[in-house]
């Protein structure tokens, strides 16, 4: 299923609402990697990769590895759009006997390749999957989604010095630049830039978009397909709490979730912005 | 006579081998110790299945992950004081929560490891390995059975760990008609009912040894190899521990949640019986060579004589 543009604009905001109306039911949660990611997940699953929620085990499948699990809310609401599962069953996250765990967990939900949480992982993941689709010639490609945070953890760097060594050119790792972490900016945690540099040092090609903004995106993964002979990051600069005001750019909606009342703002600012859409 | 010895880690160099030739989908990782782990072999014969990932454990872990759920089967190996060491929530989560198949072989383990001094004895895998879901522990008294154990543990579907020696140890599993089977207890010694003694690893052979010498003194031990840690074997341990009144343990590991720790929590449960532990006793040890090492901290037949002459004590 491929959308157009305007059509990818429409599903980011619906995954965005489903996010808000997630956290408010599951009363825990994290909305602002969340909220910052829906458009890219929108693109990738209806527009970019090659999949087929019919078959989650299609071997011949790109694979999305999600590094950062603790923005699953935006994975699972894709994935259930696009129909890997219902979109009823996306209210009984972080329930007792739910699909949807807190963080994800492989082999619960169709679609969802990698147990994930502890930051760091799922990165070595996509390099080992990487490894074998290219030693075994496959066409598939990975796809994986990292914080900007997560890149504190040492592990990482592991994985990018080994997907430079084996050219891993089917790696297209996307990191949420969101300049937020649990404890505050990322500049004062623990500071990142120069971060494009840091990849090209480290033997990766560099794409920075604006991870928004859905014909940046698509453009930057067409770029990010042609490029051959070394792993690509995508640095895709976002904003956390995408499309609702009170959470926008603020680190102290990381990892907390609205209550009643500001779910019912949120998705009134983001019904707004769906009219504003519909009519462009 | 003089017996032949080999260090355990060939044993399952020889099987990773083996298990390549036979099947395509085995791959095997390591970080930078490949001739270490016996990797090497099917390093050589195999580049297009094998991965070199530098001093990086816990990238090891998830890139076999990654491969692993791709219907392969990894292997991965380092020294055991590095992974499992170093890679526990990688091995935990990426691993053991994915149920992924990907095993883990840990190699120079223990203070057997000798004159790299304590920073490289690892002394508490078992006890880490042995407290996750979905997890097989093993390990194996001599290269033979390191053999068998790694063929047996290409079975399973799901994440195990093996932990082998770089040590040159004694090689007699083969010639006493012990056959390896996951999770079955090998009665090896029985003569006598005075007491069991436990044995995983190196010490099932120094455990033989003591009790040959404690026959003298009129005291007659059943010896036991436990080389499977977990799933480990109820039936066994209580069958023995019933007959004998009386059981040690012995591995070299803390005595902290180890092999010790493993047979307690079962006796406590099915049959409380009066054991003591041999092993170290929550401290590190230091450099020497293994029989020096062994020798100091009562890890030997002799300390092993010991401890069964402690353990008579208990018993009225």
């Amino acid at each position: 299923m491929k959308l157009n543009i305007k059509e990818l604009k429409l599903m980011a905001n619906t995954i965005r609402q489903d996010i808000v109306k997630m956290l408010v039911e599951a009363k825990s949660g994290h909305p602002g990697g969340s909220l910052g990611m829906a458009s890219v997940f929108a693109v990738l699953y209806f527009h970019t990769m090659r999949h087929d929620p019919k078959t989650p085990d299609w071997e011949d499948r790109d694979r999305m590895v999600l590094s950062n699990g603790h923005i699953c809310p935006v994975l699972y609401a894709t994935l259930a759009n696009a129909g890997y599962f219902p979109k009823s069953e996306l209210m009984s996250l972080r329930k007792l006997g739910s699909k949807l765990q807190g963080h994800p967990h492989r082999g619960n939900v169709p679609g969802i390749e990698n147990s994930s949480g502890p930051l760091g992982q799922g990165v070595s993941q996509a390099v080992g999957m990487a490894i074998v689709s290219k030693r075994e010639k496959k066409s598939w490609k990975v796809y994986s989604v990292a914080g900007d945070g997560e890149l504190n953890e040492g592990q990482v760097w592991e994985g990018f010095m080994l997907a430079s060594k084996y050219k891993l050119d089917n790696l297209i790792l996307i990191i949420d630049r969101n300049n937020i972490q649990i404890d505050g900016t990322t500049d004062d945690v623990l500071p990142l830039e120069p971060l494009a540099d840091k990849f090209r040092s480290f033997g990766w090609a560099v794409i920075e978009t604006a991870g928004n903004d859905v014909s940046s995106l698509i453009k930057a993964f067409t770029e990010a397909q042609a490029i051959s002979g070394q792993p690509i990051a995508i640095i895709a600069k976002t904003m956390p709490g995408k499309g609702v005001s009170f959470m926008e750019g603020r680190f102290d909606w990381h990892g907390k979730a609205p209550t009643k009342e500001q779910g019912d703002l949120a998705l009134k600012e983001l019904e707004n912005e769906r009219k504003l859409l519909e009519v462009a | 006579m003089t017996i032949v010895k080999k260090a355990t880690r060939d044993g399952f160099g020889k099987a990773l081998l083996e298990l390549g030739e036979k099947d395509s989908n085995v791959w095997a990782v390591t970080a930078d110790v490949s001739e270490s782990t016996r990797t090497h072999w099917f390093a050589e014969k195999f580049p297009d299945r094998f991965v070199q990932v530098g001093v990086a454990e816990q990238n090891m872990a998830g890139v076999a992950a990654g491969i692993a759920s791709c219907g392969k089967m990894a292997f991965i190996s380092a020294f055991a004081a590095f992974s499992p060491g170093r890679n526990f929530d990688q091995i935990r989560v990426s691993l053991c929560y994915n149920d992924l198949n990907v095993k883990i072989h840990g190699s120079h383990a223990g203070a057997s490891v000798g004159p790299d001094g304590a920073s490289h004895q690892i002394l508490e895998d078992i006890a880490l390995m042995r407290a996750l879901p979905n997890m097989v522990v093993v390990v194996p008294a001599d290269v033979d059975e390191a053999h068998q154990a790694t063929l047996a543990v290409a079975q399973l579907k799901g994440p195990a760990y093996i932990r082998t020696s770089r040590e040159n140890s004694p090689v007699f599993t083969k010639d006493m008609g012990s056959v390896f089977h996951l999770g079955k207890a090998n009665v090896l010694v029985e003569d006598g009912d005075d007491i069991v003694i436990f044995a995983c690893g190196l010490q099932v052979y120094e455990a033989m040894e003591a009790a040959k010498a404690l026959k003298q003194q009129n005291i007659n031990c059943t010896v036991v190899n436990i080389h499977t840690i977990k799933p480990i074997d109820v039936e066994t341990i209580v069958k023995y521990a019933k007959k004998c009144g009386l059981v040690l343990t012995v591995e070299d590991h803390q005595i902290e949640g180890g092999l010790g720790g493993a047979v307690a929590e079962v006796l406590c449960e099915h049959c409380p019986t009066p054991m003591k532990r041999v092993g170290m006793r929550s401290q590190f040890a230091e450099s020497g060579n293994c029989s020096e090492l062994y020798k100091k901290y009562g890890l030997d037949a002799v300390g092993i004589q010991k401890g069964v002459i402690e353990a008579m004590k208990l018993k009225r």
